[in-house]
């Protein structure tokens, strides 16, 4: 009832209709993904049938016109049914929103129709091996020749890698530093372009990961998005959406870990009574609800005020993606001790979730990072 | 009859142009064959074109935890989740699909029941109704009721067909659609797993214990619609956008000349016992003393 709490009726059919979609669609088949390491792009388009593919981006090019906050409370819903995809899909409307919004009319009717029905699936290319936190510090160089551009480095970590057919990369075309850093959209296929094998992981496991490597990627001028020199900002401007976008994946994976642990507890006798009636476990569970309900509440606050373009918008994604990644990979975990030894097995849902919701207190900038973002915003005065 | 003499004419014409030199060619002849099977097709299907009705309840959502009321009147419903029932969406969904295939030119959802009950006209409307209407009542409902009220609204408006889940979740009654077309006199077809729209009717696959029996109806006429009949569409984002803007009529059943008074008093609703502990016995002659013994055999 909670996750209803303070929604439009507009938002709670939007929600209705992802819940169904993840009980229906996403749930009976998570375990399965991430045991055999599946990346069911077949249900990702399904997802983008039904407006999931480019749920922020206008209406003109295949979007939905949605704002943060209706596409956070989509995204929780989705990611109760699978925290791995769901975490996908927003990526992929990350970068579609950076195509929708820093890209120009021909490069928006070029490629948003097919991003927005995810017939063609992206990455995004930020981090390198060299360069993670630092992320201005990146190497991989686009030298001018010609009309074209010519890329040439290393990227990490890439979600969708190797099978995504469009990647968005962050290569530097002038100085050090920020300002001499470019946005490109790469394809799959470019002469040039390969990938590092797939990377095994701890969780995110329907989810491909490699390296990007590129060696004299050929990019024509028309493919370069937003103006020489502007990369790093499209970069940031797309990751203050990422992180609430990332937070609210926390909060549906824990929202099922939450539901799970609440179940099991019911049914688990133990000492001549279910466990469910000791004091410790009441207390547990009540601390998980009241964490889970916290980051909630932060995450659709954050939205709000990318929505309403606040000057604290910056400093609430922070904090909320620090505040809610963490918090909520607590919950899971509490939920798995809740489970006792079955916990630990990976017939019970509860550990994928504990494996799946780690890296969220790691990607889309570390919770370290977003410490430094939160207190550069309070010497800014902007909270 | 008529199109052989379509053909015949169509022959001699083809003839006549060869003559002039103007032939066409096999692959035009195959396309103006297609295209003409295809007008054909849709000129029959619009001859056809029928006005379906379709009845939708907000229950308690399937997967819900039911919780019986302290004073034991009935089941716990505030904050509880609720949605279509399931059985409705599949009328829903088949109604919309007729309406695809051009058999159907108009698809009205209907919901007896409190404001809320808009929320499921809001569901039907984003799987491809094209109206709603709400018939407001905040009191006990039963089929006895709701069949009076889809009666003199179908009779109203005119509806060739009435499509219903066979029954809701939540009381089960099996009843609605049966009641309803035994106080119009309609033919009805229940649990119906195949409706097709032929010779001015419908043909109808009904799920039976025997097994499947086909029954042919004139209309209008009433349908149930069981679990096989099809599998609902999940409601896109852009047609939950879009249904905002299509209308939902309000009435009331003192608007429709229905009293809503229920016929029925519940005396009580009590969770059903708690599972017994069972006995491991040793061999079937055991078994089968010990389940005399508690009188089931």
């Amino acid at each position: 009832a909670l996750a209803q709490a303070g929604l439009s009726e507009t938002q709670a059919e939007f929600r209705a209709a992802a819940e169904d979609f993840a009980r229906g669609e996403l749930a009976p088949h998570a375990a399965r993904w991430d045991a055999d390491k599946v990346f069911p792009t077949d249900v990702l388009r399904h997802a983008a049938e039904l407006g999931f593919g480019g749920i922020y981006c206008g209406e003109d090019y295949g979007g939905i016109g949605l704002g943060r906050k209706d596409a956070a409370v989509i995204f929780e819903a989705l990611a109760w049914g699978d925290v791995g995809l769901t975490a996908y899909l927003t990526i992929h409307n990350m970068n579609c929103a950076v195509v929708d919004r820093f890209g120009s009319e021909e490069q928006k009717q070029e490629w948003l129709p097919r991003l927005t029905s995810m017939e063609l699936l992206t990455s995004y290319c930020l981090t390198e091996p060299g360069s993670g936190s630092d992320a201005a510090s990146l190497s991989t160089v686009a030298k001018r020749d010609g009309s074209d551009w010519v890329l040439s480095g290393e990227k990490a970590f890439i979600s969708g890698g190797g099978v995504a057919d469009v990647y968005v990369v962050m290569a530097r075309t002038g100085g050090p530093g920020p300002k001499g850093i470019s946005c490109f959209l790469v394809e799959k296929g470019s002469p040039g372009l390969s990938f590092g094998k797939q990377e095994r992981k701890m969780g995110w496991n329907c989810q491909p990961t490699a390296a990007v490597v590129l060696d004299g990627v050929r990019v024509p001028e028309k493919n370069l998005v937003g103006g020489e020199g502007n990369g790093f900002s499209i970069a940031m401007a797309g990751l203050d959406g990422g992180r609430i976008n990332i937070a609210t994946c926390s909060v549906g994976g824990a929202q099922f870990a939450l539901d799970t642990a609440f179940e099991y507890v019911q049914s688990r006798k133990q000492f001549g009574k279910a466990i469910a009636n000791f004091q410790n476990t009441q207390f547990k569970l009540a601390d998980m609800q009241t964490g889970l309900q916290a980051s909630r509440v932060m995450v659709h606050a954050a939205a709000e005020a990318i929505d309403a373009k606040l000057p604290s918008a910056t400093a609430q994604a922070a904090m909320a993606k620090r505040f809610a990644t963490d918090t909520c990979s607590d919950v899971a975990n509490a939920a798995l001790q809740l489970h006792g030894g079955y916990g630990y097995l990976q017939e019970y849902p509860v550990e994928r979730v504990v494996r799946d919701l780690r890296v969220h207190s790691i990607l889309e900038g570390t919770n370290e990072v977003m410490r430094l973002i939160v207190n550069r915003e309070m010497t800014r005065g902007n909270v | 009859e008529r199109e052989l003499e379509k053909e015949k004419k169509r022959e001699k014409k083809r003839k006549r142009k060869k003559e002039r030199g103007e032939g066409e060619t096999e692959r035009q002849r195959d396309t103006q064959d297609r295209q003409r099977q295809r007008n054909r097709e849709r000129r029959k299907n619009a001859r056809m074109s029928l006005r379906a009705l379709v009845g939708v309840k907000r229950v308690i959502h399937y997967a819900a935890k039911i919780r019986v009321k302290p004073d034991k009147t009935g089941v716990i419903t505030d904050n509880v989740k609720m949605a279509m029932n399931p059985f409705d969406e599949i009328a829903v969904e088949e109604a919309v699909r007729m309406k695809e295939k051009g058999l159907v030119s108009e698809v009205v959802a209907l919901s007896v029941g409190p404001k809320a009950s808009q929320e499921v006209l809001r569901t039907a409307l984003a799987m491809g109704a094209d109206k709603g209407v709400h018939i407001l009542h905040d009191g006990e409902l039963e089929p006895l009721t709701v069949a009076k009220l889809l009666k003199t609204y179908m009779e109203e408006e005119k509806f060739d067909l009435v499509v219903l889940g066979k029954q809701a979740i939540d009381d089960d009654a099996n009843q609605t659609g049966q009641i309803l077309a035994g106080l119009g006199k309609w033919p009805m077809a229940t649990f119906a797993s195949e409706i097709t729209v032929e010779d001015g009717g419908l043909s109808v696959v009904r799920e039976v214990d025997d097994g499947l029996e086909t029954v042919k109806l004139p209309l209008p006429a009433i349908v149930t619609a069981d679990l096989r009949l099809n599998e609902p569409r999940f409601a896109t984002l852009p047609n939950i956008m879009k249904a905002r803007k299509k209308p939902i009529t309000e009435l009331s059943p003192e608007k429709l000349g229905v009293d809503p008074n229920p016929r029925l008093v519940v005396h009580g609703v009590e969770e059903p016992p708690v599972r017994q502990a069972g006995e491991i016995v040793e061999d079937v002659d055991t078994l089968i003393q010990a389940t005399k013994a508690k009188g089931a055999l």
